[in-house]
């Protein structure tokens, strides 16, 4: 099921919370949802999710309208809120019965579906415990639980990974790329090595509008645009290879490095590259290359540069 | 409806997982019983075999109770954000506070269900006027859903329950009380109004055995309005 969403805007008072967002997910694709805090991730994934509504725009989920036909959109939707509310009074089974039922289940499928998701999430152990006993990484998983527990085709998930443990983000990882192959997911996260290793593509918003949408890769070659390589030579003169350097046509600029001496980093002009250029050069002076490494963008540089 | 029972029913187990109920119950029939039967101006001092006594006492009981009953219901909802959780289901505003209210309605029936022996007592002792019971138990279940819409409007006006008891207990004084005695200082039309608006009233006619169109009009005009209210209270928070 595919999520289309078009010009959407929501105001908060005279605050633009979100502002004229347009963006699609196609069916199976896993989105993350990058950006800075208050930049609008969270009240968009809300308005998806049908809990506030929209100041202007359309959400269309599959060949439903959000806010027309409201009740078929939460019955497809898996949604994970930021911040997990739980009732911390009810037992962890109890609780993904009263989600189960509330979703309209057929009653004698419920307990099929609790036990595969207490399976799934990893809440073996702790499923006749209440709610407010367990740690903050099982609450996450009962949060998870509650989101799957009708076989939703899209799953809205906010910040899914908050509060756990290395171990614990890796098996939710794990866990939402398993499921992600047949559901449409949209998640958000400010760890920047997560959407990366989970995402197909990745959306970043900035006050409340799309400053990047892409594959990590995309992203960080649009930002960058150069080659830059760093390069360490032996017995050579500093100043001479900088001249030498200097003198090949594709190269922008060369920066000689504080730590090392033999150290320099070399950016190529727009669209050039210029390894072969260097290594040729090297060896014609009789200099010897020891290390010629490409320095890539990293996505945190591309989120600060965007989002500044 | 199947969604309000579902919430209605998952309200009814919140409220005796924690005791809430249970302490509901005892004071209520604590309180009703001791006036009713030990102290007090009480059915031995009548004399007549009558439940006036018990109704008039469960008539402010009840009222006493009701906003303990109400205060946590949609506040605590929104102070954790479970609401949220609710509202993304296929479950509108209204299904959730139907079904708290209906939840807290089920709670008032059961706590009048265990006042039956009163009943059988005085029946056993004299003639009792048997209409007059059942009206005066309707009675006590109308005011009761009044005062539980009344709650759960104010519950829905704030993310604390102190305050929200507080609420519920200021706007429901006015129908207890303060309307009768408006009405009974003043003439002409505000005095009239005020009368009009008094539970007291209303709620006498019934227990006395006489069900009026008037007064079922009335109570369930405040219980529509409560909840109206309510939602659209609601409603606008999360808009």
């Amino acid at each position: 099921m595919d999520i289309v969403i078009k010009n959407l805007t929501k105001l908060y008072g005279a605050q633009r919370a979100v502002d004229n967002l347009s963006f699609e997910v196609k069916t199976g694709e896993i989105l993350g949802f990058l950006g800075p805090n208050g930049a609008g991730k969270t009240t968009t994934m809300k308005t998806i999710a049908g809990y506030i509504k929209p100041t202007e725009g359309t959400i269309r989920v599959g060949r439903y309208n959000v806010e027309t036909d409201a009740d078929k959109v939460k019955q497809v939707i898996g949604y994970l809120p930021e911040h997990n509310p739980l009732y911390s009074d009810m037992y962890v089974v109890d609780y993904l019965r009263y989600m189960a039922q509330l979703q309209l289940l057929r009653a004698d499928k419920i307990n099929d579906r609790i036990y595969e998701m207490v399976n799934v999430c990893g809440l073996e152990g702790e499923k006749h415990k209440r709610i407010s006993e367990l740690s903050k990484g099982y609450r996450q998983r009962v949060g998870l639980a509650q989101a799957l527990i009708h076989d939703p085709q899209v799953l809205i998930l906010d910040e899914p990974t908050t509060g756990l443990d290395p171990n614990q983000i890796i098996e939710i990882r794990q866990l939402i790329r398993k499921i992600g192959h047949e559901k449409t997911i949209i998640l958000s996260s400010h760890i920047l090595a997560e959407v990366e290793a989970t995402c197909d593509r990745i959306l970043i918003i900035n006050k409340g509008r799309i400053v990047a949408d892409g594959t990590s890769d995309q992203l960080r070659k649009a930002s960058s645009g150069c080659e830059c390589v760093k390069i360490t030579v032996e017995n050579a003169d500093r100043n001479d290879v900088v001249r030498v350097m200097q003198n090949i046509d594709t190269v922008e600029l060369i920066d000689t490095m504080k730590d090392n001496p033999d150290s320099f980093e070399i950016q190529s002009k727009e669209g050039e590259s210029s390894r072969r250029a260097i290594f040729n050069a090297c060896v014609e002076n009789g200099w010897v290359l020891t290390e010629m490494t490409p320095i890539e963008t990293k996505l945190e540089d591309v989120f600060r540069e965007l989002t500044k | 409806m199947k969604l309000v029972w579902i919430i209605a029913r998952q309200e009814l187990r919140m409220q005796f997982d924690s005791l809430m109920a249970y302490i509901l119950l005892v004071l209520f029939l604590g309180f009703s019983g001791i006036f009713t039967w030990l102290y007090g101006s009480d059915i031995f001092i009548y004399g007549q075999a009558s439940l006036q006594v018990f109704f008039s006492i469960a008539y402010i009981t009840l009222f006493l109770l009701i906003p303990a009953l109400t205060m946590k219901s949609v506040a605590e909802e929104m102070r954790t954000g479970t609401i949220e959780m609710l509202l993304t289901k296929p479950v509108s505003c209204w299904q959730v506070l139907l079904g708290k209210y209906l939840s807290i309605i089920l709670l008032i029936v059961f706590a009048l269900l265990l006042t039956l022996p009163y009943y059988i007592s005085v029946a056993s002792l004299g003639n009792v006027d048997h209409g007059a019971v059942i009206c005066g138990y309707l009675g006590l279940l109308f005011m009761s859903s009044a005062y539980i819409g009344i709650g759960l409007f104010a519950s829905s006006l704030t993310n604390n329950q102190i305050i929200s008891f507080l609420l519920a207990f200021a706007i429901s004084i006015f129908f207890h009380i303060i309307f009768g005695i408006i009405g009974h200082q003043f003439g002409g039309i505000v005095g009239q109004m005020a009368i009009g608006l008094d539970m007291d009233s209303h709620f006498e006619s019934i227990a006395r055995g006489v069900i009026d169109t008037k007064d079922i009009i009335y109570f369930a005009s405040l219980t529509f309005a409560g909840l109206f209210l309510a939602e659209r209270s609601l409603a606008s928070k999360i808009a």
